[in-house]
């Protein structure tokens, strides 16, 4: 019986702590769901490249508005002569938020929609889902800026790094569903081809996302490196507590009998 | 006093001070009467330390709440970003933010142990069905404080939430609607609502909770801790007038307790420095986005610790008889010592129905955990439909399955192998 309530106790934990991977995805499961950046949060000199690649692609549009300069600069190991040159955008000082210079209006007058902050962005969405929806851009016609893109459909989001990956194109499927009890097709994603390659090799591409996405990591928690490597001391410390705690107790329950 | 220690006669100043302390105030007798005289029962198993754990849990909100409210902004404009504020450049602001994230959810599980060990072994029978009642309104103190802290971050999770959870009353007959506008204090979820939240959340409930932790410890110094064996140990007394099963709290439970708090501690520091959103469970994706009434969440659920009571409501096709039946499930526990009809109390010496009853309970409980997790459509909706039937099935019939089956008979003594 006791075993039992043991198993019983650590199924439960087990079945909530399950619970916690299943993702809610509309629809069949398409390869590109699974790709995945691989981010290292501790590797300084990738995110020290992500920063660099941050504010020379996005930061046009997107804002960090939670991030400083000098405290990336500091974290990143980024001395401050190169932060002033490398990474400032004009006008800003070391000690400001990056804000990107594009005002919300004009965001909105140019694209629709104004490019969302990206401070948060991994953790509300997750670093997969910035890695998938910076791969998964592909030519479309029918589409206002001329693509289109597989994990964020209909995304107002030009391919701003169309002239380093290419610009892909998706190869469709027509596959019929019944959906609601009535015959429907739907486009299915097969795969991506790339006409008109871009500078970046396609593995090149990916490590240029990855240390970008690592650094989108970083801006969403500045302190998770720290925390990390802070946590393996306060474990070991605690096993060490925990295991003398637990002598001293067999030595005053000698007596109980 | 100062003097007394510079002098290096410790022992004597010591009991010089500590006799003029007693004359004026009684800690001698205290720890005399509470600890080191207070007799508990020698056979706890590894179920009895969610107790004291519960307690730590509720020192280390406190403790850790006071420092967030430091730099906390209960406003609708900057609460979001006061909260980005500690995670970023308050020094430490990190580790107390979740600290106290990840200790909403260990109070919940550690309570949650709590109150199934007391299930199991019949501590809420008679004489302790008061200190289980006084357990149980610590229950529903320890909910609306995390309900309302869950709202503080201003999330669009928890704007939604709030919406979601103070729309229930909402389906109380005839009053609802203005109950619900007495609740927010203005036609939505708004600024007003937020900034009473987080006076309830840091004064009132929490006080509540003390005063009724206090209650809930004299209620068990009164009727003595129960066992693993569901026996009274006071029913067979030494030559010096103590419990024979028993032993000084003082000091071998504070040093047992001490091994269960750094186990805990392994935990939940564990969580906080390496998952602290525990996949998404603990700290929701969508609660790191800002509050925004436009655009509400792919599908709202709230914290897991509630997720079974949610899945009951959605149960139910009808809104008011879901809240109703909701409310239920939580009222029923509050009648298990008088539901309860077996001639021992410990599940040990319980027949084969109470054993099967009590396992289908707990599966019930967290299959519905999990459900309310998932979208309310298809067969979740059926299965959310058996397993809530399953959950009360426990309760109704347990006046029924208690007095009919075998029992064995409890032992005289605690079973205790040193």
């Amino acid at each position: 019986m006791r075993k039992s309530i043991v198993t019983a106790a650590l199924g439960l934990g087990l079945a909530l702590a399950a619970s916690a991977g299943f993702a809610a995805t509309g629809g069949p499961h398409a390869a590109w769901m699974d790709w995945q950046p691989g981010n290292e949060i501790s590797n300084t000199t990738s995110l020290q490249r992500g920063a660099a690649n941050f504010m020379g692609y996005c930061a046009g549009c997107h804002s960090l508005k939670y991030n400083r300069y000098s405290r990336v600069a500091t974290d990143l190991k980024i001395p401050e002569a190169q932060m002033e040159v490398l990474l400032l955008l004009p006008g800003s000082k070391k000690g400001d938020y990056i804000i990107s210079p594009l005002s919300k209006a004009d965001g909105e007058a140019w694209f629709g929609k104004a490019p969302p902050d990206l401070s948060l962005i991994t953790r509300s969405k997750g670093s997969d889902y910035v890695f998938q929806f910076m791969k998964t851009f592909y030519a479309d016609p029918k589409s206002t800026n001329g693509t289109n893109n597989l994990a964020l459909p209909g995304t107002a989001m030009p391919h701003v790094l169309s002239a380093l990956q290419g610009v892909q194109e998706a190869k469709f499927t027509t596959v019929e569903t019944i959906v609601d009890g009535n015959k429907a097709t739907e486009q299915r994603w097969e795969s991506f081809e790339l006409p008109t390659p871009g500078l970046l090799s396609p593995e090149e591409y990916d490590a240029f996302l990855r240390d970008t996405v690592n650094f989108l990591e970083y801006a969403g928690e500045p302190a998770k490196a720290k925390r990390e490597a802070l946590g393996v001391w306060v474990i070991l410390f605690l096993l060490m507590f925990t295991g003398f705690a637990y002598l001293l107790k067999q030595e005053f329950w000698k007596d109980v009998k | 006093m100062a003097a007394s220690t510079d002098t290096g006669n410790d022992t004597a100043a010591k009991s010089g001070f500590r006799a003029w302390l007693n004359k004026r105030l009684p800690v001698d007798e205290f720890v005399e009467s509470q600890l080191t005289g207070y007799y508990a029962p020698k056979n706890f198993n590894l179920w009895y330390f969610f107790g004291a754990l519960a307690l730590v849990v509720f020192v280390i909100q406190i403790l850790s709440g006071i420092f967030l409210t430091m730099h906390y902004k209960p406003s609708e404009l900057l609460a979001f970003d006061s909260v980005e504020y500690i995670m970023r450049e308050v020094e430490w602001g990190w580790l107390i933010r979740y600290m106290h994230s990840t200790g909403a959810s260990f109070f919940f599980i550690v309570v949650y142990a709590h109150m199934f060990r007391a299930m199991m072994y019949g501590s809420y029978r008679a004489p302790r069905e008061l200190l289980w009642i006084l357990g149980m309104l610590l229950y529903l103190a320890l909910m609306a404080e995390a309900f309302m802290g869950y709202v503080l971050p201003w999330g669009n999770m928890s704007y939604w939430g709030a919406q979601v959870i103070v729309n229930l009353f909402g389906t109380i007959p005839v009053i609802g609607p203005a109950i619900v506008e007495w609740i927010r204090g203005d036609y939505g979820i708004a600024d007003s609502t937020l900034n009473r939240f987080f006076a309830l959340h840091v004064i009132a409930v929490p006080f509540a909770i003390a005063f009724l932790i206090l209650l809930h410890l004299v209620a068990l110094r009164q009727t003595g801790s129960n066992n693993p064996d569901g026996i009274e140990i006071k029913a067979k007394l030494g030559a010096n007038g103590k419990p024979v099963d028993g032993i000084p709290f003082h000091p071998y439970y504070t040093v047992k307790d001490t091994v269960g708090l750094g186990v805990f501690l392994i935990f939940f520091c564990g969580v906080i420095f390496f998952v602290p959103t525990f996949g998404g469970l603990f700290l929701e994706k969508p609660n790191f986005e800002p509050a925004n009434e436009l655009s509400t969440p792919e599908h709202i659920a709230p914290v897991w610790y509630f997720t079974a009571f949610y899945a009951m409501l959605r149960a139910v096709p009808d809104q008011q008889m879901g809240a109703l039946l909701m409310l239920l499930a939580i009222v029923v526990l509050f009648f298990l010592p008088w539901l309860d009809r077996s001639p021992v109390k410990s599940i040990r010496y319980k027949g084969i129905l109470s054993k099967i009853a009590l396992g289908l309970f707990v599966v019930s409980f967290v299959v519905l955990s999990y459900l309310g997790l998932q979208p309310a459509d298809g067969l979740y909706v059926i299965l959310a439909r058996i397993f809530t039937a399953i959950y009360f099935a426990y309760f109704i019939l347990m006046p029924w399955y208690t007095s009919i089956e075998k029992c064995e008979p409890a032992p005289e003594r605690v079973s205790f192998h040193a």
